[in-house]
C-alpha cells in the first residue's frame, strides 16, 4: 500500500483513504474494481431476474391480464437489456478485471484509472437507463398519417413506461413515430454510455495483455481465460463502434428528425437490422467467450490434466471471433434479403459450428482419462458444457434457412439462446464465482450448498427452457403478451413458469451461501484446488500488491509445474519441495521483501464519468433550457475530470513504502 | 380446425420417434392450430422434410457427445486408489477427426438447405397473386385479379399455389401461417414474397411474428382454403355491395350511427362509402359476416365479442387506432344489428 503524497501536485489533495466508502470511490485497484463490477452486475441480475419472473408468471395463463401489454413489452425489453448489458457483460468484466493481472503475473492493468473510469461509466449508464422510470409514460403510436393510436387509462402504469421497443429496437417501430415518449431515448443513450465503458475496458485489457505479461509468458503460455479475454476485447473494439454509430442515428432520428430510418422520407429500415446485428452477433460471442475461458480453466484443474488441445481451443476461440463478424444476417433470414445472401449466411453460420465443436471435444478430451473431482465449480463447468451443446445443436437448426423460417421469432429461439446464455454463459460465470471465491475472501464456499444450487438450477433451468423449444414449434411467437387458449400452449408455459421459480430458489441458496461463507467459510489456505495458474501462487485473499516478486514463467500452467514433475509414464508427481515452496510463496506474498509501487487512488475517473449521464439527460430534454444547460454542464464535468486526470501523476511518490 | 392428413408413412415414422423423445410433450398440448409440425401444404411440407433429418442428426450428435460426457464423469471420477492421470496435452489425429466430422455433417446439411432456399423463394408460374399489407395490428388482403379487398381472413383456393406480394405501410410485421409455410417479414419500403398453398379446404391459423408495437400479440391471421368453385364465387361476391337495411329497423339505426360517429372515415362499407382501404384505415366491412374473426383475427366474430370490442377498442387491443367512441349500450346493439346484415 502506498502512502499519499504530503504535497499535492494538483489543485486537489490526492485521496488517501485505504478503507471505507471513499477508498472504494477513488480506488484504481483492479481487484476492487472487479469486485464492484461483480456486485453491481449481481444487483442487476436480481433486477433482470425479477423481470423474467414477472414475465413467466404472466404467461402462466392463456389470455393473461396479470400484466398490461405495455408492461409486458417493457419487461421483455428491459430483461434483455439488463441481462446482456448490465449482467453478463459486466460480470465477465468483473472476472477479467480481478483475474487478468493475476493470471499474467502483473500488479495491475495497464491503465488503472481508465479501469476505474470504465466501471463508473458502466454504473452511471445502468442507473441512467433505469432512471427512465421517473421520466417516461406510456404513449400510443402516432401512426403513419398522424392519426394516433389510443391508450386506455388502465395501460398507464409505472412499469409500462420502461423502454418497450425490444432490445433490438427494430426501426421504424422503435422510432419516434411508433414509439414516441422518452423511454427508448433512455435505452438508446444508456446503451451508448454502457458501450463506451466496454470500449475503454477493452482497450485497457488489450494493452495489459500485450505489455504486462510476466517474464517468460509467451502468448501461447497464457491461460485460456486470458486468451478469451483478449479475443473478447478485440470483438468489442470492432463491434461497439458499429452500434455506437447506429444508436447515434436512432437518437438523431428521434430527437432531431434526421430520418435515417424514416421510410416515407427515403430512409431504410433493413439498414438498421444490418447495423444492429453486425454488432449484435459478435456481441453473442462477447457474452459466451469469457465463460468458455472460465470453463477452460476449471476443467483441467478438477480433472488433474492439462487442457486437451490448448492451441486448438485458443485458435478455435479466435476462429469463432472472426467468423462471428460474418454471420449477422442469420438473424434476418425472414427479412428482406435475397436468397443468395440467405445461402451465404447459412453457410457461414454452419461454419461457425466447427470451431465451437472443437472446443467441446477438447473439454471432453480433458476430462477423458482424468481423475475428476466433482467440486461445485466443476459441476457448473460440466453443466455449462452439457447445456451449451444443446444450445449449439439447436443453433445449427437455425442455419437451415427454410427450417428457420418456421422457427425464427418463436419461443424455439428463446429456448435456444437461453441454453447458450444461461445454460452457457451464466453457468460458466457462476462456476467461476465458486472457484475464485477463496481468492476474494480467503475462505471456501459451502460445497453442500453449492451442489444444492447446481442441481436446483439444472432442474429449474431445463424445466424452464426445454419446453420453450416445443412451444416455438407449436407456434408460440416471441414477445407475445397473450396467447390464445385454443393453441394448447398453456401446459408447457406453466411448466416453464414453475421451472423459473425453481431457478429463484437456486439464486437464494447461492446468496445465502455467499454471505455466510464470506464470514464463516472454511479458511482456504493458499491453494485450495491444487490449481495450475499463477493467481494461486499468491496468498488468499489476494494482497493489495498482487505479487511481491514478479513471477517467472517457463511453461503453460506455470504454478502447476512449480509443484509437480512427471514420472516416466507421464503421471504427475508432487515435488518434494512443493509444500515448502507454497509456504514460502504464502509468506512472501503477504510480506513483500522490498517496497512495491502502486498507482494512487484518484477522484477523477468518477468525475469524468459523471458528466456522461448528465449529457445524456440533456439530450433527452434538449428542447427545454434545462436540457441545454445539462448538456453544457455534463461537458464541463467530464472536461474537469479529464483535465484533473491529465495533470495528476499516476504514482504520487516513488518512495512510498509498503505497509501490510 | 381441419386435420386432413394425406397418408405419408415415412413422415409419420419420422414423427413418431421424436415424439417419444419429447415424451410428455406428446401427451399435453400437441399440435394446436398454430403448430409448425403438421404441414398442410407443399411448402411447409418441404420445410418439415428438411427439419426432421437435421433434428435427427442433432439428436444423434447430442446422444453421442452428452453420452461421452456422462461416461467420462462416471468412468474417470476420483475414487480411492485411482492413479494420477497421464498429463496428455492433445492428440493431433483426434483433433483432425473431430474437426472433420462436423464439417462433413454440416456440408451434407448445407446442400439441401441451399436448394430449399431457392425452391421456396421463387413463386410458381401458375400461382394466384394476392397482396398482403401489414397494418398495426391487422393484415389486409387484396386480390389484383379482380380488385377485391378484404382483411383479417385470407381466402384462397385449396390445392392451388398463392403467391403473396407483401409490404407494410407502418412498421415491420411478419406473416406466418405455420401449416402453410414459414414466415416472412412485411417491411415498409420493401417488397417480399411468400408462397402459400393448402392442399385441402380448411381453416388455418396465423400470427404476426415480428414485434410490431403494443398489440403485437393480438395481430393474428386466418387463412380459409375453399374448393376452387366456391373460391371463385366468393371472389366474385367480394365486389358486390352490401344490402341496404330496412327502413326503421334497428339495423338502419346502426348504419346511421356508423355514418355519424366517424366509423365511416376509416372503414369501407360499400355502397355507403367507396374509399379504398389504405394505410392506417381499418378493415373493409362490406362482407364482415363472412369472416369468423374480427380486429386482427384476435377475437371471434360473435355478438358478444363485437360488443366488447365496440365498447372500448383500446382496452381490448392496447394502442388501437380505433378509439373509444363512448357508445352507449343501445348504440352498440344497433351497430351490431347493422353489422350482422353485412353478409
Amino acid at each position: 500500500m502506498s502512502i499519499a503524497s504530503e504535497r499535492p501536485t494538483t489543485i486537489f489533495r490526492r485521496p488517501a483513504a485505504e478503507t471505507g466508502f471513499w477508498s472504494w470511490v477513488t480506488t484504481v485497484d483492479h481487484k476492487r474494481i472487479g469486485i464492484m463490477y461483480g456486485y453491481t452486475a449481481f444487483a442487476f441480475f436480481l433486477i433482470g431476474g425479477t423481470e423474467a419472473i414477472l414475465i413467466r408468471l404472466h404467461l402462466f395463463k392463456a389470455n393473461s391480464t396479470l400484466l398490461t401489454a405495455a408492461e409486458y413489452n417493457s419487461l421483455f425489453t428491459t430483461h434483455a437489456l439488463t441481462m446482456i448489458f448490465l449482467v453478463v457483460m459486466p460480470m465477465a468484466a468483473a472476472f477479467v478485471n480481478y483475474l487478468l493481472p493475476l493470471l499474467i503475473g502483473a500488479r495491475d492493468v495497464a491503465f488503472p484509472r481508465m479501469n476505474a473510469l470504465s466501471y463508473w461509466i458502466f454504473l452511471f449508464g445502468g442507473i441512467f437507463l433505469y432512471s427512465v422510470i421517473f421520466f417516461a409514460d406510456v404513449t400510443p403510436p402516432t401512426g403513419v398519417q398522424g392519426v394516433p393510436g389510443n391508450i386506455d387509462p388502465s395501460e398507464q402504469t409505472t412499469f409500462g413506461a420502461l423502454p418497450d421497443g425490444g432490445w433490438f429496437m427494430y426501426q421504424p417501430n422503435a422510432g419516434g413515430d411508433f414509439t414516441p415518449g422518452k423511454a427508448l431515448d433512455f435505452a438508446a443513450l444508456g446503451i451508448q454510455i454502457l458501450g463506451l465503458a466496454s470500449l475503454i475496458a477493452s482497450v485497457n485489457f488489450i494493452v495489459t495483455i500485450f505489455n504486462l505479461r510476466a517474464k517468460g509468458m509467451k502468448l501461447l503460455r497464457m491461460p485460456v481465460f486470458v486468451w478469451m479475454s483478449l479475443i473478447v476485447a478485440f470483438l468489442l473494439l470492432f463491434s461497439l463502434p458499429i452500434i455506437a454509430i447506429a444508436l447515434f442515428m436512432v437518437t438523431l432520428d428521434r430527437q432531431f428528425g434526421t430520418m435515417f430510418f424514416d421510410v416515407p422520407a427515403g430512409g431504410d429500415v433493413v439498414l438498421w437490422q444490418h447495423l444492429f446485428w453486425l454488432f449484435g452477433h459478435p456481441e453473442v460471442y462477447v457474452l459466451i467467450l469469457p465463460a468458455m475461458g472460465i470453463v477452460s480453466e476449471l476443467i483441467p484443474v478438477f480433472s488433474r490434466k492439462p487442457l486437451f488441445g490448448y492451441a486448438a481451443i485458443v485458435f478455435a476461440g479466435a476462429g469463432i471471433a472472426f467468423l462471428g463478424f460474418g454471420v449477422w444476417a442469420h438473424h434476418m433470414f425472414a427479412s428482406a434479403i435475397t436468397p443468395v445472401a440467405q445461402a451465404a449466411f447459412a453457410l457461414s453460420t454452419m461454419a461457425i459450428a466447427v470451431p465451437t465443436g472443437v472446443k467441446i471435444f477438447n473439454w471432453l478430451g480433458t476430462m477423458w482419462l482424468g481423475k475428476i473431482k466433482f467440486a461445485t465449480p466443476m459441476l457448473f463447468a460440466i453443466g455449462f458444457v452439457t447445456m451449451f451443446i444443446i444450445g449449439g445443436l439447436s443453433g445449427v437448426t437455425h442455419a437451415v434457412v427454410p427450417s428457420d423460417w418456421q422457427q425464427t421469432d418463436t419461443y424455439y429461439i428463446v429456448g435456444h439462446f437461453h441454453y447458450v446464455l444461461f445454460g452457457g454463459a451464466i453457468f460458466g460465470l457462476f462456476g467461476g464465482l465458486y472457484y475464485w471465491f477463496p481468492k476474494l475472501t480467503g475462505r471456501m464456499m459451502s460445497e453442500r450448498l453449492g451442489k444444492a444450487h447446481f442441481w436446483i438450477w439444472m432442474v429449474g433451468f431445463n424445466l424452464t427452457f426445454a419446453p420453450m423449444h416445443w412451444l416455438g414449434l407449436q407456434g408460440m411467437v416471441r414477445r407475445t403478451w397473450q396467447y390464445a387458449p385454443e393453441t394448447g400452449l398453456q401446459p408447457w408455459n406453466q411448466a416453464a413458469t414453475v421451472g423459473s421459480l425453481i431457478i429463484v430458489v437456486g439464486v437464494l441458496v447461492f446468496m445465502y451461501n455467499w454471505m455466510v461463507s464470506k464470514r464463516r467459510g472454511k479458511p482456504a489456505g493458499m491453494d485450495p484446488w491444487d490449481a495450475r495458474t499463477l493467481e494461486w501462487s499468491i496468498p488468499n485473499p489476494t494482497p493489495v500488491h498482487n505479487f511481491s516478486r514478479p513471477p517467472e514463467v517457463h511453461a503453460l500452467d506455470a504454478f502447476w509445474h512449480m509443484k509437480y514433475g512427471e514420472d516416466e509414464e507421464g503421471r504427475p508427481v508432487r515435488r518434494p519441495e512443493a509444500d515448502v515452496l507454497v509456504a514460502e510463496l504464502d509468506h512472501i506474498g503477504t510480506n513483500p521483501p522490498e517496497p512495491v509501487h502502486l498507482p494512487n487512488p484518484s477522484y477523477f475517473p468518477i468525475v469524468a464519468a459523471a458528466g456522461l449521464p448528465t449529457i445524456a439527460y440533456g439530450i433527452v430534454f434538449h428542447v427545454s433550457a434545462l436540457g441545454k444547460g445539462l448538456i453544457l454542464l455534463g461537458i464541463l464535468i467530464t472536461l474537469t475530470g479529464l483535465i484533473g486526470w491529465a495533470t495528476e501523476p499516476l504514482e504520487e511518490t516513488h518512495e512510498a513504502a509498503v505497509h501490510v | 380446425m381441419m386435420r386432413a392428413m394425406a397418408s405419408r408413412p415415412l413422415r409419420r415414422l419420422l414423427r413418431a420417434a421424436p415424439l417419444l423423445l419429447l415424451g410428455a410433450c406428446s401427451l399435453i398440448g400437441i399440435d394446436g392450430p398454430m403448430t409448425s409440425l403438421e404441414p398442410q401444404g407443399p411448402f411447409s411440407e418441404q420445410i418439415n422434410d428438411l427439419f426432421w433429418p437435421v433434428f435427427w442428426t442433432a439428436v444423434v450428435v447430442f446422444v453421442l457427445v452428452e453420452g461421452a460426457i456422462v461416461a467420462a464423469s462416471f468412468l474417470f471420477r476420483d475414487r480411492p486408489g485411482r492413479k494420477e492421470p497421464k498429463q496428455v496435452h492433445g492428440n493431433t489425429k483426434l483433433e483432425v477427426i473431430w474437426t472433420a466430422i462436423p464439417v462433413i455433417i454440416l456440408a451434407s446439411i448445407a446442400v439441401p438447405t441451399v436448394r430449399g432456399i431457392f425452391d421456396l423463394t421463387e413463386c410458381g408460374s401458375g400461382a394466384m397473386p394476392v397482396e398482403i399489407y401489414g397494418h398495426q395490428w391487422w393484415f389486409e388482403y387484396r386480390y389484383p385479379e379482380n380488385g377485391a379487398i378484404t382483411g383479417n381472413v385470407l381466402v384462397i383456393p385449396a390445392g392451388r399455389e398463392v403467391c403473396a406480394t407483401m409490404t407494410s405501410e407502418d412498421v415491420i410485421h411478419n406473416y406466418w401461417v405455420p401449416a402453410l409455410n414459414g414466415k416472412r417479414y412485411l417491411v415498409p419500403g420493401h417488397t417480399t414474397y411468400l408462397r402459400l398453398q393448402a392442399d385441402e379446404p380448411g381453416e388455418y391459423w396465423g400470427q404476426c411474428g415480428e414485434f410490431c408495437g403494443l398489440s403485437h400479440s393480438l395481430m393474428r391471421a386466418r387463412v380459409v382454403a375453399l374448393p376452387e368453385a366456391e373460391f371463385q364465387s366468393w371472389l366474385a361476391k367480394q365486389l358486390e355491395p352490401a344490402a341496404e337495411p330496412d327502413e326503421g329497423s334497428e339495423a338502419a339505426a346502426g348504419l346511421a350511427l356508423f355514418q355519424q360517429k366517424g366509423c365511416i372515415q376509416c372503414h369501407t362499407a360499400r355502397p355507403w362509402n367507396t374509399v379504398a382501404n389504405q394505410n392506417f384505415n381499418g378493415p373493409d366491412l362490406t362482407h364482415l359476416m363472412e369472416r369468423d374473426v374480427i380486429a386482427g383475427a384476435a377475437f371471434d366474430n360473435t355478438p358478444e365479442d363485437l360488443k366488447n370490442w365496440l365498447a372500448n377498442p383500446p382496452l381490448e387491443k392496447p394502442g388501437s387506432y380505433m378509439p373509444n367512441l363512448g357508445l352507449t349500450e343501445q348504440e352498440i346493439d344497433s351497430i351490431i344489428a347493422w353489422l350482422e346484415t353485412l353478409k
